[in-house]
């Protein structure tokens, strides 16, 4: 093992602002009054905010403390599986701050705001033409988002179509949102396990779809990274009893421009704008969760939508099916200038690209890694690869374990315990972005692992031990949680 | 986690393939989750479980576990009514750890069937079944 990356060096405590400051202590001073004091209603008086009393550098100071335990993409690799944790170029930000975008106010009327809703049209257009639907809505805020709003199209297609439909098929290897937002809608869901190989068989979707059934939804690639070669005879089994294909794209950087789900039978899917195009994800967010319908769906978008006509945009509200509005104005804005930026600075063959990266690296880290740990589902995979802790189970050490040691070592840990097919799962996904150099040593630093697995294992089970905090009791954090500061 | 040999499989309960375990009470049924179970969720930290009074088939979902690793579903061993529920669990959930065939029950049920019980497998042969799936 060369010199590993992580190291302890000197972080500052620091403790909540609440606790910081002193009485009258303020970042700035208010301007003269210049105007004749007037009486405030009754009603609207008395103390203010319990707000801390503090000075600029004290605020400054606060957050870069925090930004100091922190661990980001900025800071190193973060193989978080069916996450796709992909560096965010830094242009996406510099475009998104553009004055005329950031002053652009939503309640604009649609001649002041042409910009704007031209970026919107033509997201939307890249988008279908990337997933090879028809039409497109950006309104969800992210994934989940877009999964509910997937599946209320798909109730109002049902609906209109006079018919009442109560299930939903949802294979093992789906995204935990799925059910839910299933369930969300009334439906419930009905569980199909993948097979031997670690996908559909047409067989099992064949044995439980009825007319009773409004469609199924798959993600492909699913969650153990897998191709679901079945897709094409799975949903003709569905659209034969009526039913509707949904699809996940939560795991769509793994197919830019080399599959197209509208071409091998999907009729309705979302996708991650903070995953496959680059937005920033979790606290960096708002994410973005598009839906991408074919055409017979479109009318039940919801709305507003962005029309063109007669050289100009506007919004319209114009669609009797609509199933209404899903968010506030637009929907996240500022994303979707970030993914229309990442979309035009790859261009159709980057995406196509990133995707291919995307899977030599999983594969690569697959290949060097089967050795050392166990490989549940040995044949190619696509942008991530599910490990178990099998191996290691003589030595009483667990996928947790090792993740905790990776911290040690200078790595973000992988996914771990998900997808729930398999037993002690360990899901790493290292994206396009990470170069072989960075590749290499996360391999060297799992290889370390597992031999410290055999030889110390008490060193992985209290790990990490270099980072500002050590390994916390989860257990206890669960059940007796302390939400206050 | 144990190996097969050190975990417990007390003779004075009946096993089911789902993983719990219920005891014949003359009346009525006594059912929790066996130490396999529990060692194989590791820490649990929520219980969630039936309203007295709800009847079940054999084989229902009648509540889930949630580990620190992830979320379960426990199956009803033999059919009937539920007549008494753990309410120490919502409390202190680690009793399914600690004590999983005495302070961790978690519901007593009013069998449709009092014989059903005895299709259920003895220790011996629940071992004999985690063996065979190692």
């Amino acid at each position: 093992m060369r010199d590993s990356q992580g190291t302890s060096g000197l972080i500052l405590n620091e403790p909540l602002l609440w606790k910081k400051g002193s009485k009258g202590r303020s970042g700035f001073s208010m301007p003269r009054r210049d105007v004749v004091p007037s009486p405030v209603a009754e009603g609207i008086t008395g103390d203010g905010p319990d707000f801390p009393d503090l000075s600029e550098l004290d605020v400054v100071r606060h957050y870069t403390r925090l930004s100091q335990w922190n661990f980001g993409l900025d800071t190193g690799m973060y193989p978080l599986g069916s996450c796709t944790m992909k560096y965010n170029p830094k242009i996406n930000e510099k475009q998104a701050t553009l004055p005329g975008l950031t002053g652009a106010h939503p309640l604009l009327p649609a001649e002041l705001s042409q910009g704007a809703l031209k970026l919107m049209y033509r997201l939307e257009r890249y988008l279908a033409e990337i997933t090879g639907m028809d039409a497109v809505t950006l309104q969800p805020a992210a994934g989940a988002h877009g999964e509910l709003t997937g599946m209320l199209i798909v109730h109002a297609y049902h609906k209109n179509a006079g018919s009442r439909r109560s299930k939903i098929i949802v294979p093992d290897t789906a995204h935990g949102t799925n059910p839910a937002s299933a369930a969300l809608c009334g439906f419930s869901s009905v569980p199909v396990q993948s097979d031997e190989k670690g996908i559909i068989s047409p067989e099992v979707v064949a044995g439980v779809m009825d007319e009773d059934t409004a469609g199924i939804m798959i993600t492909n690639p699913n969650t153990l990274g897998l191709f679901e070669e079945n897709i094409r005879e799975i949903a003709r089994i569905v659209h034969a009893k009526g039913g509707l294909v949904y699809g996940d794209g939560a795991n769509m950087n793994a197919v830019m421009g080399i599959m197209q789900m509208g071409k091998i039978g999907f009729d309705v899917m979302h996708l991650n704008l903070h995953k496959t195009f680059s937005t920033p994800h979790g606290g960096g967010g708002p994410g973005g969760g598009p839906v991408c319908v074919k055409d017979f769906l479109a009318p039940f978008l919801p709305v507003p939508r962005v029309v063109y006509g007669e050289g100009t945009y506007h919004l319209s509200e114009n669609f009797s099916q609509s199933i209404g509005r899903l968010h506030a104005f637009h929907g996240n804005f500022g994303v979707m200038i970030k993914a229309f930026c990442y979309i035009m600075s790859m261009g159709g063959e980057g995406l196509k690209q990133a995707s291919r990266l995307a899977v030599l690296n999983a594969n690569y880290i697959k290949e060097s890694l089967k050795e050392s740990l166990h490989l549940p589902y040995d044949r190619a995979c696509m942008h991530e690869c599910v490990f178990s802790d099998k191996l290691q189970e003589t030595q009483k050490v667990t996928t947790l374990d090792m993740a905790k040691r990776l911290i040690d070592y200078g790595f973000h840990p992988p996914t771990i315990y998900f997808p729930l097919v398999v037993h002690g799962a360990m899901m790493i996904e290292p994206t396009e972005t990470e170069s072989k150099e960075d590749i290499d040593r996360f391999i060297e630093a799992l290889r370390a692992i597992v031999a410290e697995a055999r030889e110390n294992p008490e060193l992985l089970k209290s790990a990490p031990c270099r980072p500002k905090v050590r390994r916390l009791d989860e257990t206890a954090a669960a059940r007796k949680p302390c939400l206050a500061g | 986690m144990k190996e097969i040999e050190e975990l417990l499989f007390p003779d004075d309960v009946h096993y089911a393939e789902t993983h719990e375990w219920a005891r014949d009470e003359e009346e009525t049924v006594v059912v929790g989750i066996g130490d396999y179970a529990q060692d194989q969720l590791g820490d649990i930290v929520f219980v969630e479980l039936p309203e007295i009074g709800d009847t079940f088939e054999k084989g229902d979902q009648f509540g889930t576990l949630e580990s620190v690793k992830a979320v379960s579903e426990i199956y009803m061993p033999v059919a009937g009514k539920i007549t008494a529920i753990n309410e120490a669990l919502s409390e202190e959930p680690e009793l399914v750890n600690l004590e999983p065939y005495n302070r961790g029950w978690m519901i007593e049920i009013e069998p449709d069937d009092p014989d059903e019980i005895h299709t259920l497998m003895s220790g011996t042969e629940y071992m004999e079944m985690l063996k065979g799936a190692e």
